[in-house]
């Protein structure tokens, strides 16, 4: 197998007394999209902040590219990588092209080489015609782009993407995931973090689940649902009564299965064993909806279903 | 090819200089008024009033000043740049992350935010240098070296704000440092009477701050005196920049590097 692009192994960080990140293994291979998911708080920024040099490591090993992370061969790694962080920072004082032709010098591309690579890239992020305006007269989805964009600059073999949709209309996002997947069919692998589950299932080839700074479940979108919650969920109304809730979870429960009950609903977790038409029969006098499992009903299965932080 | 030191603090100085660009002429305004102002209000304004002849061979009031207006010019305009305006970029506008995230290190955002600081600093210098020959203070030769004053004393205040700017929470500290640091030194460092005339406890703590030097080098070149004395000044100031320097290096990247 070729060597990984990322490997990380018992990854530990503090922060005073509070460990953030509590041993974390994983690799990203070659030409891959690894997601790394979780609730708030969970230490995907973290462990991403200490893969890309700003938040020294307390314990484990780190190395990208086969370089360990640190101060030796930072500059080797940073020149190779391409950084969409969470929190959007591009230069307010300059136009969307300075932006990135700026951006461009820091990884020593200049003149003719920087402005054709600038064209390329305000293309690729349908911003041609923005070229010449100020950051702060962008929309959010614009200024999104534009974060990709600049993390394209320097051509990275590896593309770390901190929640690279969060507050992108649908369009917006759907265009990113057509870029995404251009870049990956390219050969360039990815690490990203999401809190939309639809993004993990549709671009990850593989993801792990972090929780509390631990890594609680590893596999491809598919491995993990079927591990986790099966192939089907019915979705059964209840309304707002908890004794009729209880009734159509005793209901549920007597047909195998697992039965979460939430709100004002119940809900039946059909795994292979189970046969769905009979279940489907039996429970023909409820409103129920049936639908196939995703990677939100493993998020909630494994990180449970209160507010983080 | 990835920068070097060298190539690196360059890219983060034409940054600087890029997003000035647009509000050049309302900053020179702002940087050139004051010590223009101060050179002609003090200078002739209560220069008419000031019996003494400072720098001993009939040397004008006014001419006694320039030199020291040009080297507190030099430091509000690096001063100014290197706390409010790198504090920005170090946390609201979170620059230094972005730039953090390419193979440009700490070294280099700082030597490129106060090399374009002092460049700041130089242009301040230069244009009170201007003045000052226009009006005829001015006369040796040496003066020509005065925009090279500017720089390095440009250097040494960026470096020194930068400092600051790496400890500060937020605007507000910068007032305490304005006032009880800067102002201090713009009053005690012998820009408007001889540190001879101080008794010797006061000149000795006169002569702990960089501003004295830089105002005793600035007044050599000015006279065309630049001999052994301007020198040590010079080295005083290097000595100056080189800790702040490698002090700023390290206080940044702890802020920054968590
Ligand atoms: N610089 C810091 N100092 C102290 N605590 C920190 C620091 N950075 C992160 N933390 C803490 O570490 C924990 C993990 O934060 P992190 O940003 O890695 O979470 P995350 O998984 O990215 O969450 P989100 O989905 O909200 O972005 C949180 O409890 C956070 O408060
Ligand atoms: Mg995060």
């Amino acid at each position: 197998m070729e060597a990984p692009i990322v490997a990380a192994a018992g990854l530990r960080k503090r922060y005073d007394k509070h460990e953030v990140v509590c041993g974390v293994d994983f690799t990203v291979r070659p030409r891959e999209c690894f997601g790394l998911l979780g609730p708030n708080g969970a230490g995907k920024t973290t462990t991403i902040r200490m893969l890309t040099g700003f938040a020294p490591i307390d314990a484990g090993t780190l190395s990208v590219f086969g370089l360990p992370v640190g101060p030796a061969d930072v500059r080797a790694i940073k020149s190779r990588i391409g950084v969409a962080p969470q929190e959007e920072n591009l230069d307010p004082d300059l136009t969307v092209a300075k932006n990135l032709l700026i951006y461009a010098s820091y990884f020593g591309i200049r003149g003719g080489d920087a402005r054709a690579r600038v064209a390329e890239l305000l293309a690729f992020a349908a911003l041609a015609d923005r070229a010449a305006d100020r950051i702060p007269t962008l929309s959010g989805g614009m200024k999104r782009r534009l974060v990709l964009a600049r993390a394209l600059v320097n051509r990275p073999r590896l593309l770390v993407l901190d929640e690279p949709t969060t507050g992108l209309d649908p369009q917006a996002r759907h265009l990113v995931w057509e870029r995404l997947r251009e870049l990956k069919r390219s050969g360039v692998a990815m690490l990203l973090t999401t809190h939309y589950m639809e993004e993990a299932a549709q671009l990850c080839d593989r993801l792990v689940v972090m929780n509390h700074g631990r890594i609680i479940a590893e596999g491809t979108p598919r491995d993990l649902i079927e591990r986790y919650v099966g192939r089907e969920v019915v979705e059964i109304a209840t309304g707002d009564d908890p004794g009729e809730r209880a009734r159509v979870a005793a209901r549920c429960r007597a047909l195998g299965g697992r039965v979460e009950e939430v709100g004002d609903h119940v809900l039946l977790y059909l795994d292979g064993a189970a046969d769905a038409r009979a279940v489907l029969a039996a429970l023909a006098s409820e409103t129920l909806t049936h639908r196939r499992a995703t990677l939100e009903d493993v998020f909630l299965t494994l990180t449970g279903r209160e507010l983080r932080e | 090819m990835t920068p070097g030191f060298l190539g690196g603090t360059l890219c983060v100085w034409r940054r600087d200089m890029e997003s000035w660009r647009k509000y050049w002429k309302a900053s020179l305004v702002g940087a050139l008024g004051e010590p223009i102002l101060a050179l002609v209000a003090i200078g002739y304004g209560l220069g008419r009033f000031v019996d003494i002849d400072p720098g001993g061979a009939g040397v004008g009031y006014a001419q006694f000043l320039a030199p020291g207006i040009l080297a507190s010019a030099a430091m509000n305009a690096a001063s100014f740049e290197a706390t409010f305006g790198s504090f920005t970029r170090m946390t609201e506008q979170k620059t230094y992350d972005a730039i953090l995230a390419t193979p440009i290190g700490i070294r280099e955002i700082v030597a490129g935010d106060a090399l374009w600081a002092a460049t700041k600093a130089t242009l301040s210098g230069t244009a009170v240098l201007l003045v000052a020959v226009a009006a005829g203070l001015v006369r040796s030769p040496a003066a020509c070296l005065l925009p090279a004053v500017a720089l390095v004393v440009g250097l040494v205040f960026a470096t020194m704000g930068l400092v600051v700017a790496s400890r500060a929470q937020a605007y507000d500290f910068f007032t305490y440092y304005f006032t009880l640091v800067i102002a201090v030194m713009y009053f005690f460092s012998g820009i408007f009477f001889p540190l001879a005339s101080l008794p010797g406890w006061a000149r000795a703590v006169a002569w702990c701050l960089p501003l004295t030097h830089a105002v005793a080098l600035s007044r050599a070149c000015a006279a065309g005196t630049v001999g052994g004395a301007a020198l040590l000044h010079l080295g005083v100031l290097v000595f100056v920049l080189g800790t702040s320097y490698a002090l700023a290096v390290r206080l940044v990247g702890r802020r920054l590097i968590v």
